[in-house]
């Protein structure tokens, strides 16, 4: 058995990983584990995986988690093109940067964001205050500011003129308020443009490929009533 | 000019970057920033990091933030010994594992207990009781999975020798320890683990790391803490707030 990589594409880290993946030619068989069905939280997939999580990747006996250690084992085990983790020691040193930072800041906004303001209510009726729905969104404005102001500032991406792992993992996470419904772009230009050169740099259909899913979950339908049972202590551990 | 680390030792992720820079004989100019009494919010401090956090690393022109990436850095720069960050395939991708949990898990909870037991009362705010129970399960369950799933029967959190990881971890599990946290009591295991990281450190750079930070509470007793200048209320107020 080759490589696998256990992923939702709903889930941001999943998003960056498969682009990651798909973009360098990197052979896998995708194992879809389906977030919103409580797959994850099956026993088999315990089994696999004890942290319950996605992305996993497990190649013959050797199982991990957590989506920048999954990147980063692939980008050195198939020697992927230098500029995604350059060999570089201050160059790396960027993308290490950007890779700690985003964990407790931009990651947490945009998560939320999706499930205060789409999730909780349409796909697990649960109601959101207006107070919470505003805090998450102001908090994920700060976010904004500080990716555009510390990281992007007048570069082509986050750490130099070259697209990086910092730029798959962003993009990936600001498409999950974008997901939402929420105006990410529109009124930064900036960041609009860094956009646009990460995606012709990952390649539309690729970029879009990977991004359907998370683009229709304001459609999802209500989850039933057993779903909701299984996910509802799994998502409100998620969403501290 | 030299290596700079500016750093503050009642910080966790500064006490890990202070530790290994000393553990290593890495020279620095040690470059103190007092939280409390608000230097990191100084015009000054705000050129070396906009953030205005600490630690921060600047080597001639370059500048770095992010515990986790100085340690990487100085690392590689250093060429420290290679267990530290091995480069074999599998065993550093073990570290980084251990590093994403750690940012998910452990960074931010085991914080909670200074700020609610110090930090907050020195600006007049109390933590409600609530908080300190679910912050209280969150800190357990996260040391269930240090234990368990990090640990296992390794003699170390990513292998079976001393790692980045190990030294990120002790450093956020001596947080809730300063403030009278008894980790460790029912948990043999990491206990052990615990002693075998400081041995290999050595008492006497553990003492100098964390006689600070464990002084802590007998400085808030005796009020010889300083005050917080209305300028840092701001920030403090936002993170207590943020406990969830």
């Amino acid at each position: 058995m080759g490589l696998e990589l256990y992923l939702d594409l709903l889930s941001q880290p999943c998003r960056a990983v498969y682009i990651f993946a798909k973009k360098n030619g990197i052979p896998f068989e995708l194992r879809i584990v389906d977030l919103i069905k409580g797959q994850h939280l099956s026993d088999a997939f315990a089994q696999m995986n004890p942290l319950k999580k996605v992305p996993a990747l497990k190649d013959g006996d050797f199982t991990l988690t957590e989506s920048v250690a999954i990147l980063l084992y692939l980008t050195r085990k198939y020697k992927v093109p230098d500029y995604w983790y350059p060999q570089d020691l201050q160059a790396r040193a960027r993308v290490d940067e950007y890779l700690a930072w985003q964990h407790t800041t931009l990651r947490r906004s945009c998560l939320r964001a999706l499930w205060h303001k789409v999730m909780f209510p349409v796909f697990l009726g649960e109601p959101v205050s207006p107070q919470t729905l505003a805090a998450t969104l102001a908090e994920l404005d700060v976010n904004l500011q500080l990716l555009e102001d510390k990281f992007l500032q007048n570069k082509a991406f986050l750490t130099g003129p070259h697209i990086s792992l910092a730029d798959l993992v962003a993009i990936t996470e600001l498409m999950h308020p974008v997901g939402a419904g929420c105006q990410v772009f529109e009124s930064r230009p900036k960041l609009a443009t860094w956009r646009q050169r990460v995606e012709a740099a990952v390649g539309e259909d690729l970029f879009r490929d990977a991004h359907e899913v998370i683009l229709k979950a304001k459609d999802f339908p209500p989850a039933d009533p057993t779903i909701k049972q299984k996910l509802m202590p799994w998502v409100l551990a998620m969403i501290r | 000019m030299g290596l700079e680390l500016y750093l503050n030792l009642l910080s966790q992720p500064s006490r890990a970057v202070y530790i290994f820079a000393k553990k290593n004989g890495i020279p620095f100019e040690l470059r103190t920033v007092d939280i409390i009494k608000g230097q990191h919010r100084s015009k000054e401090f705000f050129q070396i990091n906009s953030l205005q956090k600490v630690p921060v690393l600047k080597d001639g022109d370059f500048i770095l933030t992010e515990s986790s990436a100085i340690l990487i850095y100085l690392s590689c720069k250093y060429q420290t010994a290679d267990h530290w960050y091995p480069s074999d395939l599998q065993a550093r991708a073990r570290v980084h594992e251990y590093l994403g949990w750690h940012a998910d898990c452990i960074r931010g909870t085991f914080g909670v207990p200074m700020w609610v037991q110090v930090l907050g009362p020195l600006i007049g705010v109390q933590v409600p009781e609530e908080k300190v129970e679910r912050n209280r399960t969150a800190i357990d369950q996260a040391l269930q999975w240090l234990e368990n799933k990090f640990l296992g029967d390794r003699l170390f959190l990513a292998g079976q020798q001393v790692t980045l990881a190990d030294l990120m971890a002790l450093e956020e599990l001596m947080q809730p320890v300063a403030v009278g946290y008894e980790l460790f009591k029912g948990r043999p295991r990491l206990a052990a683990w615990r002693e075998r990281v400081e041995a290999f450190l050595g008492a006497e750079l553990c003492q100098e790391t964390h006689s600070l930070i464990l002084s802590i509470l007998e400085q808030a007793a005796k009020k010889t803490l300083p005050t917080p200048p209305p300028e840092v209320y701001p920030t403090m107020l936002l993170r207590i707030a943020r406990i969830p």
